[in-house]
């Protein structure tokens, strides 16, 4: 039981850290989103998942159970919102080739 | 020194790339992601302490700083609506 344990603890980690990895090196706000957004809530629900199979069932683990169904609700409505207000603000999404101004703006 | 403890310090040292990405951002909306994920590691840190130190209290806290940054997204993404900030 305890391995089980040690193994979610050190997926969430992984998680926390290649998504934060990820916010850092990607070159625009769409991607960076994608990483962000994702890992957060894989890494916050296996931490979860962890310590509820550490505590069994008692009165912390109901809590942290409220808490990971408030951040699976939430957390899909935050990204979603911050994407959409990139979008409207006008920020153009990333390509590997430049595409020229003219072009899209005569389109 | 407990593995609570050391997990806490890794959550730490994570967050702290998503504070230099909120620093050097160049749009308002690249410091809101970094934001949004400080947020779901402080939550985390919160999550771990109660643990460790065996208090309900801590998750009350947790769950009330997960509201407040759920909150203060959706208004600030509102406040932004429409303007065209990076030009």
């Amino acid at each position: 039981m305890k391995f089980i344990v040690y193994i979610f603890l050190f997926l969430s980690i992984f998680f926390a850290f290649f998504g934060n990895i990820g916010i850092l090196r990607f070159p625009d706000v769409y991607t960076r989103l994608q990483a962000s957004s994702k890992c957060a809530i894989t890494s916050l629900l296996s931490l979860f998942i962890a310590l509820i199979i550490l505590k069994g069932f008692s009165f912390i683990s109901v809590r942290i159970l409220v808490i990971g169904i408030f951040f699976l609700l939430t957390g899909p409505v935050a990204s979603h919102a911050i994407g959409r207000s990139a979008y409207e603000g006008g920020i153009l999404p990333w390509r590997k080739m430049r595409q020229k101004k003219n072009i899209s703006r005569d389109r | 020194m407990s593995i609570f403890i050391i997990v806490i310090l890794c959550f730490l040292i994570t967050s702290l790339f998503s504070l230099i990405r909120i620093i050097i951002g160049p749009t308002a909306q690249d410091r809101l992601v970094g934001l949004n994920l400080i947020v779901s590691q402080v939550v985390a840190i919160m999550v771990l302490a109660a643990v460790d130190f065996n208090r309900a209290i801590y998750l009350d806290v947790a769950l009330v700083y997960a509201i407040l940054g759920f909150v203060s997204i959706i208004a600030i993404t509102k406040y932004l609506k429409g303007k065209r900030l990076h030009e």
